[in-house]
């Protein structure tokens, strides 16, 4: 250990007022809920202006930390270990035992924390104007305020107790913008269906934390002086080689069922495309770019637990590689039968995070938090383009097929910042999309899971397609129903929220109530299509302009240069050394080490901060300090860059993290591989994003604008085959007895692939790969999302009412005879332990 | 002393409050075998603190009393609706929870 | 059981307080008239109160007697002054549900005193034991077990805030 001491270096982070004090950016918005709820209404603005301003300064001190980060990372040495800003106050104790809250800064939270509060301005300004009149607006401010508080606590915790503060924060606030209009039961039935399909997953959250938390706090406590909530202790716990097994195994797959709930992956991913009922802000700002990306979040937070949990890399599958793979597939293809735009962009955005999640179960970890950087921005203008053209063009209605098509004409800044956001989306070269989605994909492939790079490739056409459709549906071909300025019509009955149903969405409402209160509603309404106000495009331009912008953030095709991102973000990872940490050779097994300062001249910056607390200071000095130095048993920290071991090329570097157990310390981040970038590669995957995109297109302007007779009844026949036994009712009724026996059981199926396949024949692959597609979506979406979930969810239903109604009698309704069942029941159980006992 | 002649006391208070709030129709007497029962569990709360020489006991002892007021402000606050709604505070006949 | 482990004082003291105490509970759970059973609920609790006294608690002894004695007594007073109880005897303050009551009542009393009998048949509290002072308690609350300090302190936040809106006459 003193050998060490000789060879200490200094190396001297740079810190700054932001990174100190970034536990601010949360509190902003939390005083401005607080004072939209109390003085909101009473404002000019309706407590919107207490909204944005709190949104501007929480992006401005992001900004700031982001800034001084990256002086951070600059300025150390290229494989030094860049120790994050961590702060820890004691929240509250009992009984000897306290929980901490306070900050952990690093690059993925920097990340996140100017995403969530760029993305909330924008929204917000562009609410002021898409919620004019609203009868709830002053509340709608105050939810919105207090989402953005939770996503940003949750992003700075330092630990998992507030981690989960902030998790719940948002589901709540979830529930409440879901459901904003709820006078209309869709509205509250999609809030409730939200709220209690993440909850089923948040019960993985507080088991995985408990369990993690009981097999972790021993070692943490010992080694680093911190609790075993605190997610700098449980990544070092879960590389530190100690961990059993089945512990880490149980505690990331719990873990990670939260992050299913959350995110909107497979099995629960139902939630999220009815949460579109919804005002379009909250489904831009909630449901497409930050707080669906929590669970993408937490398991970018939490890696080496996953890494070593599901023991990614070691294995060619695994649990988060599988369910993003699934998600990817599945949701692509249900984008493909719906109807409404934002339906189709929400199973985008499942679709996208299983990418996330595929990245990440892949260690492809920094291409996936790039992805949700860059996946922000455009499907933030996505959903906001889909808002405009709700807002000025389609009356309100978000049906592509009913209400819009041809709209180019009438709004072209809408249009053009929807096809900037789509080309990036699809992951076409220059734009944003490409730089993080393609680099998924290769990294996939080059860590050994080539079966979910395939999977990757297919979700990227199938994107590709079901993108082209929607754009074609919505700015081409020719104007209809509400788009056509037909909305006054009768038939049509756009003017009444009621009349609604008659478009034939069955769960899912539009935003018609603004149209109650909008005064100038009725004026631009006869109008027909227009392009919308200022306030709505001038967040949309912005966020196109990222759009392209954004990805050349990490522009790995230009070379190392340009790999900012890489550097500024993805943790290093590099053997720290702990004196905790017992050398080889014996020894220091039981000092205790907690994480202190060198710099006393910083005071502590509350009275409350806990004796064993980091209190990180100005010009943080991480050295190397003689164990032996003077000052009483002050606790000792000591890290310092380990050797490098094995240099493998110029940029390549192994370490022992995430491999085997680390000497002389600890890690908090496992090796990561990179793919080399080859254009070779990205031209192929152009090819196939081009060759949907080109597909799609041609079968749209045959379906959809040609009306060709023979592709729109195939799309027909082919539906009923898909609905199977009806169509063989209707197609065989004559001979009833031939059908029964022989085409349920043989000549049906051979019948529609034969069928199927002489359809193809003559029109070509490029139809029948398109309605195949179509097929298999419609399938999934009849039977997989709405019969065997539902059904699940009413048989949970119909066993509880069966057992309510056997135990009905007991309910008299008397307090007397309950406190005589409590008793009596109490009294037997009391008997019968003390009989087992004697 | 004995340890046993207090959780003793305190058995046959505890049970003597059950008795009271099964068999009693008047809402106001209920409370009041509750509070009997609460009082039996302070008894044994302090015995147990004595016998292990700890203060724990005394802690949750305050805390307890606490509770029971609080239980007794709220619970004399819904009788006093009751009255008010039904002019009367029998028990017997509020059974608009009947399943 | 030698005699010198008993302090005879203390014993008597015990016994006579705890008859008065079982005496006073059954009065509580039998008497006709509701204004009795409060006043015979004064005599547990001040029994009680003095019962602390003898297991060396005086803080919790003096809150029992200012709390209960003095504020939930009164309370309760009040609610049947409130609720127009009569003030003499009344037929109907019990339901027909005593053949319920008594068996569970002896039930769980024989259950109970059996597994007291089994588990301390004759284990001594120690007699002279340091009397806790408030100090030590007030560092307990304060101190290990603050939280439940909070949560105890906003219940009693919205029992007051629930009592006001529940009794309010609008």
């Amino acid at each position: 250990m003193f050998s060490a001491v000789t060879e200490a270096t200094e190396v001297i982070l740079k810190s700054g007022w932001f990174l100190e004090h970034a536990y601010i950016i949360p509190l902003i918005p939390a005083i401005a809920f607080a004072l939209i709820i109390f003085f909101g209404k009473k404002m000019p603005m309706k407590g919107s202006e207490f909204g944005i301003l709190s949104m501007f300064g929480a992006l401005a001190m992001s900004a700031g930390a982001a800034y001084q980060w990256i002086q951070r990372v600059n300025g150390a040495p290229e494989e030094a270990y860049i120790k994050p800003v961590i702060k820890t106050w004691t929240w509250w104790q009992n009984n000897g035992f306290s929980f901490g809250i306070g900050q952990h800064i690093d690059g993925l939270s920097i990340t996140i924390l100017c995403v969530v509060a760029f993305i909330s301005s924008l929204v917000q300004i562009y609410s002021t104007e898409y919620l004019h009149g609203d009868r709830r607006y002053t509340h709608f401010f105050a939810s919105l305020t207090l989402f953005s508080a939770g996503m940003l606590n949750m992003v700075v915790a330092e630990n998992m107790i507030q981690l989960i503060l902030g998790w719940e924060i948002m589901g709540l606030c979830s529930f409440m913008l879901i459901g904003h209009w709820w006078e209309e039961g869709a509205n509250s039935r999609a809030a409730l269906k939200a709220f209690f399909t993440t909850r089923t997953g948040d019960i993985g959250l507080l088991v995985g934390t408990s369990v993690l938390f009981f097999s972790a706090n021993d070692w943490t406590q010992k080694n680093l002086g911190v609790s075993g909530f605190s997610i700098r202790g449980l990544s070092a716990w879960a590389l530190s080689g100690h961990p059993g097994h089945a512990a880490i195994t149980v505690g990331a797959v719990a873990l990670f069922i939260a992050c299913i709930g959350k995110s909107g992956q497979f099995p629960l991913h139902t939630w999220l495309p009815d949460a579109m009922a919804g005002p379009t802000p909250v489904s831009s700002l909630l449901h497409s770019s930050t707080m669906v990306v929590a669970g993408v979040f937490l398991v970018a937070r939490l890696y080496p637990v996953f890494f070593k949990g599901m023991n990614i890399m070691g294995t060619s599958l695994n649990f988060i590689v599988l369910i993003g793979g699934i998600t990817i597939v599945i949701a692509a293809a249900l984008a493909f039968v719906q109807t409404d735009i934002k339906k189709v962009l929400a199973y985008s955005t499942v679709s996208q995070l299983g990418y996330m999640m595929m990245g990440l179960g892949a260690g492809a970890w920094l291409p996936a938090v790039f992805h949700i950087f860059t996946h922000a921005f455009f499907k933030a203008c996505l959903f906001l383009g889909a808002g405009s053209i709700s807002h000025s063009a389609s009356h309100h209605s978000f049906d592509m097929k009913k209400d819009m098509g041809g709209l180019r004409k009438f709004m072209p800044i809408t249009f053009a910042t929807w096809i900037l956001s789509t080309l990036a989306l699809c992951g076409v070269f220059p734009f944003s999309g490409f730089f993080s989605k393609d680099e998924i994909i290769d990294n996939v492939g080059h860590n050994g899971y080539t079966f979910f790079m395939i999977i990757g490739l297919s979700g990227a056409f199938l994107t590709a397609a079901y993108m082209t459709r929607a754009t074609y549906l919505t700015f081409f071909g020719e104007p209809r129903g509400a788009a056509a300025g037909e909305h006054h019509e009768e038939e049509h009955g756009h003017d009444t929220p009621a009349a609604h149903d008659d478009h034939g969405h069955d769960d899912h409402a539009h935003d018609s109530h603004d149209a109650h209160a909008h005064d100038s509603h009725d004026d631009h309404g006869s109008h027909g299509p227009r392009e919308s106000g200022r306030i709505i495009t001038i967040p949309l331009i912005i966020l196109a302009t990222l759009a392209i912008g954004s990805g050349f953030l990490n522009a790995a095709p230009f070379g190392e240069k340009w790999e900012n991102f890489k550097k500024w973000v993805e943790p290093r990872a590099e053997v720290v050394s702990i004196t905790g940490i017992p050398a080889p050779t014996g020894g220091a097994g039981e000092a205790r080490i907690a994480e202190g300062t060198t710099d006393t001249t910083v005071p502590a910056p509350d009275a409350a901060v806990s004796s064993d607390s980091v209190v990180p200071v100005d010009g943080e000095v991480v050295s190397e300090e003689p164990v032996a130095d003077g000052e009483e048993p002050m606790p000792m920290y000591d890290e310092k860059s380990a050797e490098v071991v094995g240099a493998e090329g110029e940029a390549m570097h192994e370490s022992p993290c995430g491999t085997e157990t680390p000497e002389h310390g600890v890690c908090y981040a496992p090796q990561l591989h990179h793919a080399p970038f080859k254009w070779s590669k990205a031209a192929m995957s152009m090819i196939i994003v081009f060759a949907g995109m080109l597909l799609s297109w041609l079968l749209c302007v045959q379906l959809y604008d040609r009306k060709n007779k023979k592709l729109v009844g195939l799309t027909k026949r082919n539906k009923l085959l898909g609905a199977g036994y009806l169509f063989l009712e209707n197609k065989y009724f004559l001979d009833t007895l031939y059908e029964k026996i022989i085409v349920r059981s043989i000549a049906h199926p051979i019948a529609r692939a034969a069928y199927w396949f002489n359809q193809n024949v003559l029109d070509g692959i490029v139809n029948g790969a398109g309605i195949c597609t179509k097929t298999v979506a419609g399938w999934v979406y009849r039977n997989v999302d709405q019969k065997l979930v539902d059904g699940a969810v009413n048989g949970a239903g119909t066993t509880a009412e069966n057992a309510g109604g056997a135990l009905q009698p007991v309910q008299s309704g008397k307090v007397n005879q309950y406190g005589a069942l409590l008793f009596g029941a109490a009294a037997i159980g009391a008997l019968v332990l003390v009989i087992i006992n004697f | 002393m004995l340890l046993n002649e207090f959780l003793m006391l305190g058995a046959v208070l505890f049970c003597i409050g059950v008795y009271g709030v099964i068999v009693r129709k008047n809402a106001v007497l209920v409370l009041m075998s509750i509070e009997l029962i609460l009082n039996s569990v302070n008894i044994n709360l302090l015995a147990f603190s004595l016998r292990n020489n700890s203060v724990d006991g005394h802690t949750f002892a305050l805390y307890v009393i606490a509770v029971a007021a609080a239980e007794v402000g709220v619970g004399l606050a819904m009788v006093l609706l009751m009255y008010r709604n039904r002019r009367s505070v029998g028990l017997d006949e509020l059974s608009e929870m009947k399943g | 059981m030698l005699a010198s482990d008993v302090l005879v004082a203390q014993n008597v003291g015990f016994a006579i307080i705890a008859a008065i105490m079982v005496v006073g509970a059954l009065r509580v759970v039998t008497t006709k008239n509701v204004v009795h059973a409060a006043l015979w609920l004064v005599v547990v609790l001040a029994g009680a109160a003095a019962q602390y006294v003898l297991l060396a608690a005086e803080f919790v002894a003096i809150t029992q007697v200012m709390v209960y004695i003095g504020a939930v007594m009164v309370l309760f007073l009040f609610g049947t002054m409130l609720t127009r109880a009569r003030i003499g005897a009344e037929q109907d303050l019990n339901n027909k549900n005593w053949f319920i009551g008594l068996p569970i009542a002896v039930l769980l009393l024989a259950t109970m005193l059996m597994a007291l009998n089994d588990g301390f048949k004759a284990e001594k509290l120690p007699v002279d034991a340091p009397v806790v002072t408030t100090q030590q308690v007030s560092d307990q609350i304060f101190g290990a077990y603050l939280l439940p300090f909070w949560a105890l302190s906003f219940v009693l936040l919205a029992a007051a805030i629930g009592a006001i809106v529940l009794a309010r006459r609008d």
